[in-house]
């Protein structure tokens, strides 16, 4: 459709990180749905700032956060967004090999992230702390929970993707999506360094 | 194995409900049938169902708007004649429990499934002709975003038959919306409707968005953009970062009733008014979402058939996207009566007060256009005249509201109820029904009976006033809104009034739809050339209805009203050879997917798990096995380009 606009074509001055039109066009698009992402995310943020000290008689976050715990998650998000840019860094030069490994990697560092956080949230509920006990912790596992609900579908999305990456290489689609893809990723971690600062860091442990 | 779902969820013992409910399903039968009749259910899936055509698309839309407005009209017509009948401590005809689901009906499906759907039409219809594109950014994402919708209002609609609505105003304010109050399944029809159509619309503010940002015609800087685009960015702008918090907030109300939090509960912590904060923080904005494109579309109208540019081109982009960024800075004067003391009063009855400004600015832009032109006056600037003496009016009532003290007095009563009728009829309806008229020879190459047109305006006109003008007299007499029924006599007489204002809109309803059927009737001799109106805009260059790829050159634009001035000159360039155009493929992916919403929502509504479950598994196959074709396009030979652009020659 766009590919015959002339007022698309922005290509950039390294002709490793050349995008064609339609790739420019679908990133951008994408790139405004992280926007409203990111107004969701505001949302729940807002409703965490709000309901933070109505803890109805229980355990508030200085009691129940493991900064620990919340570090661990931040090294293996932080990390996985890196293997993520080497990844797609190896999309540019087309070297299959390194971005499999630096897909896959991500991919393992958001599992671990996962685990950790089903960890915590069962351990949290095992003690009688679910989001049922209060409206801090409502709006705790629901803010948290949803940014682990977007790595969940982030790690499913990566896997079909892998899957067409093995069968065909770098098809235009498939860059198109890698390119999404790893703007989807870097967005959740700066999500996540919201959640780590304001939930685990002010809200826990200062 | 049926969740909450048994037999007697069916009303048989309501008369009402039940007869609805058969001429509806009579209705639908009927159809179905005389599709299979005609043998068209190939034609229907191909050239329509699985359409990634934005004309298509935008025209599904307004045929789903159409529809709505016929359903919220009927709860409209109903309410008004309960007030009449229920006067002096009378019972009417319905009682509170169904009274209560009818206004909450009416409100819910005329903001969302009426003009939510018409503006969204309009748009998807318009901008990628208007800025000479082929098409929207993301085609089959366009035909996700219409079936959504489309699902939503297919659920909300099922609650007439089976079990319940919500019986909470439209925006199902907390606590009477959380478990202990509503403890019916009407609350979860709402929530879950509005939850898949709102997704719906999201993908759809982010797709124009994209294509108005990103597909311009070669030449076409945003100081060129035609009026109506300008007011599609601003829409869609105020989309993409409003409807995410309505999809949070009740996101949050459904943890609430289905996982015990404690959001917006009495218990637990939970905070009611942090619902209102946030339902407002998207519900402001989205009024400005509603009536930022029927300004758009009377800025066409008026240029076009006064023969003029429209004056103060640049004043009116600035006047709306200042109206854009104030949007979010007002939410609080919908409820002043919470107590936040009067300096946050004072800053939010200030920021409404300013919006005036740029709305004024473009009331005399307007005014201006026609000082000095030669004014023809068909039905779609009859729409325009009186939407600028309504909405001027209403929005002095607006004004009114938003000095706190005056509101303390008037909050929640019918005065509130005329005002914001006010507005959104005189503004966003007469809007959608202008755009109507002004685009349907585009659409479909023939234009609209021009009498029956005038004369269902004369009816909506009138008939608006005497519907709400008694109303803001019975604010200030006291009557709140949401009255099942009154002790009060001296009411009667206005609510007659009102009464007949309805039927008087009614009548305007039937013309239209005389005015339909005899258009189509006679296409033959309401035949519209590509450019009917001696219009301004690019979408006029292409023939009616226009190609799949709208444009077979991609037009260059470089002045404001390219294709007046295109017109004004004589070209003696030799024609340029056509050249093949990729277009998409068809995507049954909307539909499926719009398929699978509803079996979930329906599921979840009643908690029967297993069709939630299914529709999770459902979705996440639809993607990977639409993600697998990578080849979603195929190519429009330049032969059949020639062979098209010869059988229609335009104007141009």
């Amino acid at each position: 459709m766009s590919s015959d606009s002339a007022s698309l074509d922005m290509p950039s001055e390294d002709p490793g990180v050349q995008l064609t039109s339609r790739q420019h066009v679908t990133g951008f698009g994408f790139y405004l749905y992280l926007l409203s992402d990111g107004i969701l995310f505001a949302a729940l943020f807002a409703a965490f700032a709000v309901l933070r000290t109505a803890t109805d008689g229980g355990p508030d976050g200085h009691m129940l956060f493991s900064a620990r715990n919340a570090f661990v998650e931040t090294a293996c998000l932080l990390t996985s967004s890196f293997t993520c840019g080497i990844a797609m860094l190896a999309c540019d030069r087309r070297n299959k090999f390194v971005a499999l490994i630096g897909f896959l990697v991500t991919a393992v560092l958001g599992i671990a992230f996962l685990t950790l956080e089903i960890h915590e949230f069962s351990d949290l509920m095992a003690k009688g702390y679910g989001p049922d006990r209060s409206a801090f912790l409502s709006s705790f596992f629901t803010l948290v929970g949803t940014h682990g609900l977007h790595v969940t579908c982030g790690i499913l999305w990566l896997g079909v993707l892998l899957v067409q990456f093995l069968l065909r290489g770098f098809t235009p689609a498939i860059l198109r999506r890698f390119l999404c893809l790893s703007l989807f990723w870097h967005v959740l971690d700066v999500v996540w360094i919201g959640v780590f600062t304001f939930v685990y860091l002010v809200g826990g442990y200062l | 194995m049926f969740g909450k779902l048994t037999l007697s969820a069916i009303p048989f013992d309501q008369p009402i409900i039940m007869g609805t409910c058969i001429v509806l399903i009579l209705g639908i039968l009927a159809i179905l049938a005389l599709i299979t009749y005609k043998k068209k259910w190939g034609w229907l899936w191909t050239e329509w169902i699985t359409t990634v055509d934005h004309k298509r698309i935008g025209i599904m839309y307004t045929l789903l708007a159409l529809v709505m407005l016929l359903r919220g009209f009927s709860d409209a017509i109903m309410m008004r004649s309960q007030q009449v009948l229920a006067s002096s401590n009378g019972h009417g005809f319905l009682p509170p429990e169904h009274y209560d689901q009818i206004f909450s009906a009416h409100g819910t499906i005329m903001i969302f499934f009426m003009a939510m759907p018409f503006v969204v039409g309009l748009m998807n219809f318009v901008v990628p002709l208007q800025i000479g594109a082929r098409d929207v950014a993301f085609p089959v994402l366009n035909s996700v975003s219409f079936w959504l919708t489309a699902a939503g209002a297919l659920l909300i609609n099922l609650s007439l038959g089976i079990g319940e609505f919500s019986r909470t105003g439209w925006l199902a304010y907390p606590p009477l919306s959380e478990l202990p109050f509503s403890p019916g399944v009407g609350v979860d029809y709402y929530l879950w409707s509005l939850q898949i159509s709102g997704v719906g619309t999201l993908l759809s503010g982010v797709n124009l968005l994209t294509t108005l940002l990103k597909l311009r015609a070669p030449g076409m800087r945003l100081s060129m953009m035609p009026v109506f685009s300008w007011t599609a960015l601003a829409s869609n702008m105020l989309i993409v970062a409003a409807f995410p918090i309505l999809t949070a907030t009740f996101a949050m109300l459904l943890l609430d009733r289905y996982l015990g939090t404690h959001f917006f509960t009495n218990d637990g912590g939970g905070n009611p008014m942090m619902y209102i904060n946030l339902i407002w923080t998207w519900g402001h904005p989205e009024v400005y979402i509603l009536i930022l494109p029927p300004f758009g579309v009377f800025s066409e109208v008026i240029s076009t058939f006064s023969r003029k540019p429209l004056f103060g081109y640049r004043s009116m982009v600035v006047a709306t996207m200042v109206i854009t960024l104030l949007a979010f800075t007002t939410w609080l004067h919908h409820f002043f009566t919470m107590g936040s003391g009067a300096d946050v009063n004072g800053f939010f009855g200030i920021t409404t007060m300013v919006i005036a400004i740029p709305t004024g600015v473009k009331i005399f832009n307007w005014l201006f256009t026609m000082y000095g032109g030669r004014v023809r006056f068909t039905s779609p600037v009859l729409w325009t005249i009186g939407f600028m003496v309504t909405f001027t009016i209403g929005g002095m009532t607006g004004v009114l509201m938003a000095v706190p003290p005056a509101d303390f007095v008037l909050h929640n009563s019918l005065f509130l109820v005329a005002h914001f009728h006010n507005v959104i009829i005189g503004g966003v309806v007469f809007g959608c029904l202008a755009g109507l008229t002004y685009w349907f020879p585009k659409a479909f190459g023939f234009r609209l009976h021009e009498g029956l047109g005038k004369a269902a305006f004369w009816c909506w006109f009138v008939g608006f006033y005497l519907a709400f003008m008694p109303l803001y007299i019975l604010g200030f007499m006291g009557m709140t809104r949401r009255m099942n029924h009154y002790d009060d006599p001296s009411w009667l007489p206005y609510l007659l009034v009102a009464e007949g204002g309805a039927v008087l809109i009614f009548v305007g309803i039937l013309l239209q739809a005389t005015q339909l059927v005899w258009s189509i009737k006679k296409r033959q001799t309401l035949r519209a050339g590509a450019d009917p109106w001696d219009g301004r805009t690019l979408e006029w260059s292409t023939a009616s209805p226009p190609p799949p790829y709208n444009f077979a050159r991609v037009p260059q634009v470089a002045c404001i009203d390219a294709y007046w001035e295109a017109k004004q000159e004589v070209t003696t360039a030799p024609e340029e050879p056509f050249e093949a155009i990729e277009m998409p493929k068809n995507s049954g992916l909307g539909f499926f997917v719009a398929f699978f919403a509803v079996i979930g929502g329906f599921g979840m509504i009643w908690h029967i798990w297993w069709m939630g479950i299914l529709a999770l598994v459902a979705f996440f196959a639809l993607i990977v096995w639409s993600s697998w074709d990578e080849n979603d396009e195929f190519e429009l030979s330049a032969r059949e380009v020639a062979l098209f652009e010869r059988a229609n020659p335009h104007a141009a």
